[in-house]
């Protein structure tokens, strides 16, 4: 029962270990399984808030008081822990970007998460299984040459590879030349897999707590106050709390919280489907990318295959999904790897992509004194998160941009510096 | 799947259409540089009613107007460039 305690005491630095004697006791008597994270009460004061409790929220809420400190923090969801694009995404982890800014950025993060499971001392399964992403044409594959170089002078592990080599690595694709679209090659990336997304939520949620951060569920904000120029707190449907810093990571409702401030964003919001098939014994080890078909696909450790596909071509809130989407979907995968044709889909899902017009998030200061933003995370938020929240916690913290992301700040859209990442952030575009 | 009703064709799968975008005010000609490239980036995103541009791409393969839900896709009105929006589908 001595970890049921660790888990409620947030003074500690580290996050309290499991202990597997008490795991299967709880599994056989089922009787009071203890609360991961504390349930308290919203306090009226906050040296900072974080809207959004999604990988983006929890990861600087917890490099903000482990690295810098800063315990005193609110984390607010009007939903529940990674409710949102957080639980929802394809959990694919990979850094080989297009523009050095991103390379570097995105490796950083990769970096982060090797060593996630006993930072949180939470078992978030990183399997780095290897990424390819197919070129189906010259274009294509040009910019495949293109990323492989950029990632190689940024020291990542990444490589254009011939069909017979990846023949080798994927047994079960079609490489061969007479099907509609055929495979030229790929951008091979060793250090690129998936993760468990959920297990990363709540291991951030459960270390964050530890140290003293709350995380405050069913708790939506309504209003954002500024006076002359400084953000001075939020109303929530659970009373008023004051902050000197509000935080703003909520990716697909990043637009409408930011309005509250008064800060209009260059993002539209989109919806991106996803599905997931019957498990069945491990056969794909890569995580398989085809921009020109749509879709990327991996299998996880239960033995499922997850589905993506590219964004719906309009911008809306809606999560519902669309048959046309699992129609596309089956016969693009099904031109890849016709001989899983017989696999049934278990379900589809969606979720909501906040697009930036350069494919590159915005993270930093906003014209409202103290309100920052760490949006427009479009297709790639999830891999992000654990750098995002790391370089949002030091800004927050000191109060300056550091390096890693001033490529990303607002102002580069008034300023006309893009950091254009459309060659290599997602399918479809 | 959402269905739109193309001014000239009636109802229709959206995969048939390209969504342009939501409508804007045009800044004036001599507008200065960033008012320009506010008007090309900002976005209002609305979660709501919004009134926006579509081409019928596989269609007649005309221009056109839709104000649109955007959490229920439902689309109460479309109409040419031109045709004024009744004040009943922008409340």
């Amino acid at each position: 029962m001595s970890w049921r305690r660790n888990g409620h005491a947030g003074g500690g630095d580290r996050p309290p270990t499991y202990s597997a004697l008490s795991l299967l006791r709880h599994g056989l008597v089922h009787d009071d399984w203890p609360r991961v994270w504390r349930r308290v009460d919203l306090e009226r004061r906050y040296d900072a808030i974080i809207i959004g409790a999604g990988v983006h929220g929890l990861a600087t809420a917890y490099y903000l008081a482990s690295r810098h400190g800063m315990r005193h923090v609110a984390v607010v969801d009007k939903g529940y822990v990674g409710g949102g694009g957080s639980g929802r995404n394809t959990a694919i982890l990979r850094s080989n970007y297009l523009t050095p800014e991103g390379v570097r950025f995105y490796d950083r993060s990769v970096q982060l998460y090797r060593t996630l499971a006993v930072d949180l001392n939470f078992n978030v399964m990183f399997a780095p299984r290897g990424h390819l992403t197919l070129a189906h044409n010259d274009g294509s594959l040009r910019t495949m040459r293109w990323r492989a170089e950029v990632n190689k002078l940024q020291g990542v592990d990444s490589e254009v590879i011939d069909p017979e080599e990846i023949k080798r690595l994927v047994p079960f694709m079609d490489v061969s030349r007479y099907t509609r679209y055929p495979i030229l090659g790929a951008l091979y990336h060793p250090p690129g897999g998936i993760i468990r997304h959920d297990a990363v939520n709540w291991g951030y949620a459960r270390a964050a707590d530890a140290l003293g951060v709350q995380i405050h569920q069913n708790t939506e904000v309504l209003a954002i106050r500024t006076e002359s120029g400084r953000v001075t707190g939020v109303s929530t449907n659970r009373g008023e709390v004051s902050a000197p810093i509000v935080v703003n990571c909520t990716a697909g409702w990043a637009s409408l919280i930011s309005e509250m401030a008064g800060v209009r964003l260059p993002i539209i919001t989109h919806p991106l489907q996803a599905a997931v098939t019957e498990p069945v014994k491990m056969f794909l080890g890569a995580v398989v990318v085809s921009g020109s078909l749509h879709v990327y696909v991996s299998q996880t450790d239960r033995g499922e295959l997850v589905f993506g596909a590219s964004t719906d071509p309009y911008a809306s809130y809606s999560m519902r999904g669309s048959l046309e989407f699992t129609e596309e979907l089956a016969g693009h995968v099904l031109e890849l790897m016709p001989s899983i044709a017989k696999m049934r889909v278990l379900r589809q899902w969606s979720g909501l992509c906040d697009i930036t017009p350069d494919f590159s998030p915005i993270m930093g200061v906003t014209p409202v004194e103290g309100f920052l933003v760490d949006v427009g995370w479009g297709t790639y938020g999830f891999k992000a998160g654990p750098a995002a929240g790391e370089a949002m916690a030091e800004l927050v913290a000191t109060g300056s941009t550091p390096r890693l992301i001033a490529a990303f700040d607002l102002a580069r859209f008034e300023e006309g510096r893009l950091a254009s990442e459309r060659g290599a952030a997602a399918v479809g575009h | 799947m959402i269905l739109i009703p193309c001014p000239h064709c009636g109802e229709r799968n959206s995969n048939e259409f390209s969504y342009i975008g939501e409508t804007k005010p045009r800044p004036p000609v001599d507008a200065d540089t960033a008012e320009w490239r506010r008007y090309l980036y900002e976005k209002r995103n609305p979660a709501g009613w919004t009134t926006e541009q579509w081409f019928h791409a596989s269609g007649c393969r005309a221009f056109f107007f839709a104000v649109r839900h955007t959490v229920s896709n439902e689309v109460r009105w479309t109409g040419l460039p031109g045709e004024p929006i009744p004040t009943e589908a922008l409340s």
